[in-house]
């Protein structure tokens, strides 16, 4: 019976493949990027468990899913133009290397370790407005210049002074309790992927030894505060490492060190591990190892060879972030199409496609206020004088998890109270769509849009170079015939404007599936 | 032989009901009106005659129809319907700071736990919600008009638990509920869009198994529902009759009062009216002499309203800030008569779902800075609601949510003391 059911599903999907006319807009039989490490790895993977992967994904996919992977926001107009006839057999390698080196790379991916690294200055975090942003600063300079990945997080675990004036003593205080075992468990959850919780009781006990000696101190200066190690002591600290090894630190010596040195070894078994598979779980959706922060001697890797090639390449490069996100990016398994080949779960557990995700909420908003040329006014209420954000900054930008709007709670910002990837909420529901389809401000946004009056402009209302320019902006790619003929019947219905026309077509753009969805 | 065993099985059941002292929950409802920013209490419920001009300030007070309660002379109406409601005196939990007050007031529990808990809105909308049989098509949990901002509503609950927020304002005409209720775009082209939409988002055909696009087309159908059916109705305000609208006052706060009541005739279980401006550090009392005639009609309006209609004695009203405000009057610039935060004594009106009217709970000394009788701490206060609403709040949170957490803390409960028995209808 099962058999049969799948064979009718088969043929019923084959159909409806005939059927698509559009199809070559979004994949290509032929490859042109060179197979890499990962893809020998994961589709010798595949091919044992008799999955197909799917084909390479179309030139007008790969552009909008890059931008959309490295700088958080879809191409120009005219990047697809000139990236679709590019003739340069590497223009995806070159296309790659170029996007990696943008402003907004570090822009966007600051956005996802102020959601880890929790950067609000309220409750429960409260690390109070000038310290957020200090910290969200040297976040977003340290992903710049690329710092190495050891030295980053060194930095965060041994620094010492003022919350304003040494930006990364922030770790410390954006933990909701003070205590050692809050400390430690926040350690753990951040740099290791494991949830302290699940540790064996003294297991914690010996990890909190290692942050049992930090004190924090006020200035005269309102809400700055001093984090520093005691060096009163006078008794050793005896304790053990994660992995079991003893160690006895003498009094005046900053155990924090210790810590961080002890974890940031290549041959820390925790430390490159936790990063890859994070960084691999922020590109694909989801990680090797799931969830990526419960990683536990039974949690095990999806396909471990991959861990730990990625691994590898992060110590040899020497903790170089950018380029594990250049070798995923360059591989096939990256450049997929999401239209699998094979539709059992199987297929989607191996990454045999790309798998489809709705864009976060900032960054849909950053599309969606740029099209209209009208951006969100943010106001923080803490502390008097208000804070106010400028308009046309970027949402992914807004360092402060306090700082929020209508828009960015519905789409499921997280709120950055834990830390826990799991917090962002990407999955699309009822009420989003709700927002999409009927919101008085979305409409106001469209209705007075400079980019469609620009468009126009242009164009000079005509109608099929309108309908280009449009999808191009938005979707990326050139619209089909099929579908230029659908919004040409559109022009002619009665009682309905010119603009009028345009503002439903955009709206109609907006509320679709590919619009919304990484893919 | 089978009867006998139906009529031991009933025997034992009601027996343990008995045991356990349950009662039939008396509310089915909660209405919280947040005076964000903290309200004067001296200014409002909590007003001291006798006390200095420096206290007292310019206002005075009213007696009310029960003999021995007096309020704000501004307070015009509720002095005519005391009977309906009854004011705690002796609220108190020290904190001077506006987001961990409103934290606390709100939760019930301490911010200096290491969880971030859930909203009481939540809480409620959680066990009387979708999860435990509510079906209506209107969401359980719904904030007038704009969220609180200081802290995320459902806590550790997550995203699901958020309260539907309604955005726009109810005193303007249509009332633009995102997401609802569109300005500007007539029947005929939004026939239109829709059929538009339909014909170019075939995107979803490409990889027709895909279980999350299947999900996507679900909460479409369901949008669509919602936006065609009964819900943009219960906002739609002009259907209600003029006289009730005057009646509520002409005004963002009355008009969400007015929301309010319909929301709770359809089922909806839990409603915040996030009314804020209360925050009066500088010119305080002229900024009282514009928002206390409001909050006076809409309250009034509201109590009365539900009272007619026989729902009053189903739905708890409650009406606080996060603390109430100093006592004594800051004259001096830059405040120029202004009051600071006061978390040390303030006061909160309940009113309905329960709770007696026409009592006072508490008091405070002759200048309103100190508790000096049967003090009431927010996990007494939220525990009272919960009680009236059936919610066992000594129990844990469900397991699902991967918190050993508990719905409030330790209520320490005796004469005076923890939940307001005193005024609790039994």
């Amino acid at each position: 019976m099962e058999k049969v059911k799948k064979f009718v599903f088969i043929i019923f999907f084959q159909i409806i493949i005939v059927n698509a006319q559009n199809l070559s807009l979004y994949e290509k039989e032929n490859w042109s990027t060179p197979e890499t490490e990962i893809d020998k790895i994961v589709f010798s993977t595949l091919k044992k468990l008799n999955i197909k992967p799917a084909y390479s994904s179309s030139d007008e996919v790969f552009i909008r899913r890059i931008y959309l992977d490295t700088i958080g926001m879809p191409p120009e107009l005219e990047e697809v133009i000139n990236f679709l006839n590019d003739k340069n057999p590497d223009k995806r390698k070159l296309l790659i290397d170029k996007l990696l080196e943008r402003k907004e790379f570090a822009e966007y991916w600051s956005m996802k370790w102020a959601d880890i690294l929790r950067i609000k200055s309220e409750f429960p975090i409260n690390l109070w407005p000038n310290a957020v942003q200090a910290y969200h600063k040297w976040i977003i300079d340290s992903l710049r210049k690329n710092k190495p990945y050891d030295k980053f997080v060194r930095e965060l675990l041994t620094s010492s002074g003022s919350n304003f004036r040494v930006p990364p003593v922030n770790f410390y205080r954006a933990v909701s309790g003070r205590d050692s075992y809050s400390i430690a468990s926040y350690v753990c959850l951040t740099f290791m992927g494991v949830r302290f919780e699940k540790l064996p009781e003294d297991v914690k006990e010996n990890i909190s030894k290692f942050f049992s000696r930090i004190s924090y101190k006020k200035t005269n200066e309102w809400k700055e505060e001093i984090v520093y190690f005691v060096p009163e002591y006078k008794e050793p600290i005896e304790t053990f490492f994660p992995d079991g090894e003893k160690v006895k630190i003498p009094p005046d010596k900053d155990p924090r060190f210790v810590f961080a040195d002890w974890l940031i070894r290549p041959e820390n078994p925790y430390f490159s591990r936790n990063i890859v598979n994070r960084i691999w779980a922020w590109i694909f959706g989801k990680g090797i190892i799931n969830e990526v922060d419960d990683i536990r001697p039974d949690n095990l890797p999806i396909i471990p060879e991959l861990l730990d090639y990625l691994e590898k390449q992060l110590i040899k490069s020497n903790y170089d972030l950018k380029n594990i996100y250049r070798i995923i990016f360059n591989s096939r398994t990256y450049q997929m199409s999401f239209i699998p080949k094979d539709t059992s779960p199987d297929a989607e557990k191996y990454f045999a496609f790309y798998p489809v995700r709705r864009l976060e909420a900032e960054v849909l908003l950053d599309i969606i206020c740029k099209f209209s040329g009208n951006g969100i006014e943010y106001i923080s209420q803490i502390p008097e004088p208000y804070t106010f954000i400028p308009p046309l900054r970027r949402n992914v930008l807004l360092g402060d998890g306090s700082i929020t709007g209508d828009f960015l709670e519905l789409f499921g910002r997280p709120p950055r109270d834990t830390g826990y990837e799991s917090e962002r909420n990407n999955r699309i529901n009822e009420a989003q769509i709700r927002y999409l389809l009927n919101s008085s401000d979305l409409h106001k946004r469209i209705q007075s849009s400079l980019y469609i009056k620009e468009i126009l402009k242009e164009t000079r209302w005509d109608k099929k170079k309108t309908i280009e320019r449009i999808y191009l902006s938005l979707l990326s790619r050139y619209p089909a015939e099929n579908e230029i003929k659908i919004i040409e019947e559109y022009f002619k219905k009665e009682g309905i404007s010119f603009n009028q026309a345009v503002e439903d077509i955009v709206w109609a753009i907006i509320n679709s599936k590919e619009f919304l969805y990484r893919h | 032989m089978r009867i006998l065993w139906i009529f031991l099985i009933i025997f034992f059941w009601s027996n343990i009901y008995i045991i356990k002292g349950e009662v039939r929950p008396k509310a089915k409802a909660v209405i919280q009106i947040w005076l964000g920013g903290g309200p004067s209490h001296l200014d409002t419920f909590d007003p001291k005659p006798n006390a200095p001009y420096d206290y007292t300030g310019p206002f005075k007070s009213i007696p009310t129809n029960v003999p021995g309660i007096e309020i704000n002379e501004l307070l015009v109406n509720l002095s005519k319907i005391a009977d309906k409601y009854s004011i705690i005196r002796s609220m108190t939990h020290g904190i001077n700071a506006h987001e961990t007050a409103s934290y606390l007031m709100q939760t019930g529990h301490s911010p200096e736990e290491r969880l971030v808990y859930p909203s009481i809105g939540a809480v409620v909308s959680l066990f009387k919600g979708y999860d435990y049989g509510y079906k209506g098509i209107i969401p359980s949990y719904i904030v007038l008009t704009t969220p609180q901002g200081r802290f995320s509503e459902s806590g550790f609950l997550g995203f699901k638990y958020k309260p539907f927020v309604t955005g726009g304002d109810p005193n303007k005409t249509p009332f633009a509920v995102e997401g609802i209720v569109l300005e500007g775009i007539d029947e005929n082209r939004k026939k239109y869009r829709r059929n538009l939409l339909y014909s170019l988002d075939t995107f979803g055909e490409i990889i027709p198994f895909s279980k999350e696009f299947e999900w996507f087309d679900k909460c479409r159908e369901k949008a669509y529902e919602i936006i065609e059916g009964e819900v943009s109705k219960v906002f739609d305000l002009s259907t209600e009759p003029e006289e009730i609208r005057d009646m509520y006052g002409r005004n963002k706060f009355g008009q969400s009062c007015l929301v309010a009541r319909r929301l709770i005739e359809k089922g909806v279980v839990y409603v915040t009216i996030n009314y804020s401006g209360w925050d009066t550090h500088s010119n305080h009392f002229q900024q009282m002499r514009q928002k206390l005639p409001e909050l006076d009609k809409g309250l009034y309006a509201l109590i009365t309203d539900l009272s007619n209609r026989g729902i009053l004695d189903s739905t708890i009203i409650w009406v606080s800030g996060e603390f109430g405000r100093t006592p004594k009057i800051q004259w001096e610039p830059p405040w120029n008569g202004g009051r600071g935060h006061y978390g040390k004594c303030f006061s909160v009106l309940v009113s309905g779902g329960g709770f007696k009217g026409g009592f006072v709970v508490g008091a405070s000394d002759e200048k309103g800075e100190e508790v000096i009788d049967r003090p009431v701490y927010p996990k007494d206060l939220l525990g009272s609601i919960y009680y009236l609403l059936g919610i066992d709040y000594t129990k844990k949170f469900p397991e699902k949510f991967g918190v050993d957490a508990k719905i409030l803390p330790e209520i320490e409960n005796g004469p005076k003391k923890g939940i307001l028995k005193e005024i609790i209808n039994e």
